[in-house]
């Protein structure tokens, strides 16, 4: 070891965690003013930039990939090297992928309105822009995977296998989905055609979910709720079958997205049993999660980032069986094309996503700035219950408004014409989108109080770069 | 032999792998490992209580 203490490399962690929450906030305004768009349809006078279409997939690209990808390498690269205690594999390479990942946000930002849009959901963005987030997925890789093979500790913890799955995945899925034949700088098809690049789409769409918005997510969970409940996970050897129980199944469930379409009929019913499946996996880890808190629920009582936490687990668990229920064909039948998927959507972008974000980034930002706590802990109190109540306003509204398109659509006379126009189920979902919409305002008004509390926080204390310590076992 | 018998015994190979590990982590040998390995985020304490009281370094 050199003179200077070695030190763990916390400002590349402080720089995604801040932009996280920055992210956060434009991603989820873009999504308030659009749900307004359908309330107000004349909101933006015709301005093409402004319109619903390229900004729909700005919302959904900010939160997923602006906020939840922040969020993710932020937790990331904290518990790798706090779990195999050593300083992140390459300073230089981790700062890559920071100022390469705000690119590729800057950039989305920018060719999303303006209309440049290869048109596969998630996936939107054109081939120069997918090539830097192949760049800086690898380098991500690198300094990852450098890290856990210069770990101090023999065993690798579970945080890690499920964020290793979510960069592995990621890169894979990434590759295969934006396969495209560029025609100009701004403008691509697909490599593959039909109903295959329908299913290469949905494979990616789905897994994109499960490996990026659930696998990487898992990983905050595995190693931020024990730490802030200060009890050991509940079980680890079900967190290990936890894992494996995921890997295998997640990748099969796509063909869900296709229902009734000009995919075999087969691959439906595959695609349907693995997501009925998936249940099992996705109920243990949530009750491994919930359970670590077994002993120590009065903690819930006056621990806002515990609500947080807990509160995101539940909706995990709510959100992951309405899934296995809505991909039942006959289900499926009632609910596909209607709100009822973007409520289900919501229910674990905002409920599970979003708020095990939340709870881990109040964890780690006093952390990163020498500490103890938050600027104001009533404030985070403030936030838990605005973000609570806007994600049940929010799902139960297009709950609602789902079930009743979904009947209106299928709703035929005695002769076999149809009973409603389109227009008319239109009409009537009117009221809940604007509950909707107030419900996403509620959240995002709590995002605000987060930036409050997080400046707060960071103004007039150091930023910190922790001392890398042996391992207290070794101590003795 | 066809791609699709490849594709079957994959199949069976994946369920009987999972199986497996199903066997290894609840096999008897497993508990003190894993409760050990259940510790490692509390094994660093002294971080935990360093990094609250540190200067800045970059």
């Amino acid at each position: 070891m050199s003179e200077t203490q070695t030190t763990y490399n916390y400002k590349v962690v402080r720089q995604f965690a801040i932009m996280a929450v920055i992210w956060g906030i434009v991603g989820m305004a873009v999504g308030v003013f659009i749900a307004a768009q359908l309330v107000w349809p004349d909101l933006t006078y015709g301005i093409p930039w402004l319109s619903y279409g390229r900004l729909r997939p700005l919302h959904t690209n900010a939160v997923i990939f602006a906020f939840g990808g922040s969020a993710l390498f932020a937790t990331s690269y904290y518990v790798v090297q706090r779990t195999s205690h050593v300083r992140l594999f390459s300073d230089g390479l981790a700062a890559f992928t920071f100022w390469g990942w705000q690119v590729v946000i800057l950039l989305a930002a920018v060719s999303l309105p303006l209309g440049f849009t290869s048109g596969k959901e998630y996936a939107e963005l054109e081939w120069p822009i997918d090539i830097l987030i192949t760049l800086v997925w690898v380098a991500y890789a690198v300094v990852f995977f450098g890290t856990i093979a210069k770990r101090t500790i023999s065993h690798i913890y579970v945080a890690n296998w499920f964020y290793g799955a979510f960069i592995i995945a990621v890169a894979l899925l990434h590759i295969v989905n934006s396969a495209e034949i560029p025609v100009s700088l701004t403008k691509s098809y697909s490599a593959y055609a039909g109903v295959q690049d329908a299913m290469v789409q949905w494979w990616y769409g789905h897994n994109a979910v499960g490996f990026f918005l659930t696998a990487g997510f898992l990983g905050m969970m595995y190693y931020f709720v024990p730490k802030q409940a200060e009890r050991p996970v509940y079980s680890y050897r079900l967190s290990v079958v936890h894992f494996w129980a995921l890997i295998f199944t997640y990748m099969w469930a796509g063909p869900h997205h296709l229902h009734y379409t000009a995919l075999p009929d087969w691959t439906q019913s595959v695609g349907m049993i693995f997501s009925l499946i998936l249940l099992a996996p996705s109920w243990g880890g949530m009750i491994n999660g919930i359970m670590t808190l077994s002993g120590a629920w009065h903690k819930l009582r006056d621990d806002p980032i515990l609500k947080f936490l807990v509160t995101s687990l539940s909706f995990y668990g709510m959100s992951t069986f309405e899934g296995p229920m809505m991909s039942v064909k006959t289900v499926n039948a009632l609910s596909h094309y209607t709100d009822w998927t973007v409520g289900h959507v919501h229910s674990g972008a905002l409920g599970w996503v979003a708020m095990v974000s939340i709870g881990s980034i109040y964890y780690l930002i006093p952390r990163m700035f020498g500490r103890k706590e938050m600027f104001s802990i009533k404030l985070i109190t403030v936030h838990f219950w605005l973000a609570t109540i806007g994600v049940v306003l929010y799902i139960a509204s297009l709950w609602i408004s789902g079930v009743m398109q979904g009947l209106m659509w299928r709703a035929v006379n005695a002769d076999g014409t149809l009973t409603y126009s389109f227009v008319e189920a239109v009409k009537s979902s009117y009221p809940f989108w604007a509950i909707r919409f107030i419900g996403g305002l509620l959240f995002l008004g709590g995002m605000f109080v987060m930036l409050f509390n997080v400046l707060k926080t960071a103004s007039g204390n150091k930023a910190v770069e922790a001392p890398v310590l042996a391992p207290a076992a070794h101590h003795a | 032999m066809d791609i699709n018998d490849l594709r079957s015994i994959m199949t069976v190979v994946s369920l009987a792998t999972f199986v497996g590990i199903i066997w290894w982590a609840f096999s008897k040998g497993r508990k003190s490992r894993f409760d050990e390995a259940a510790n490692l985020p509390f094994a660093d304490k002294d971080v935990d209580e360093a990094e609250t009281r540190l200067v800045r370094r970059d």
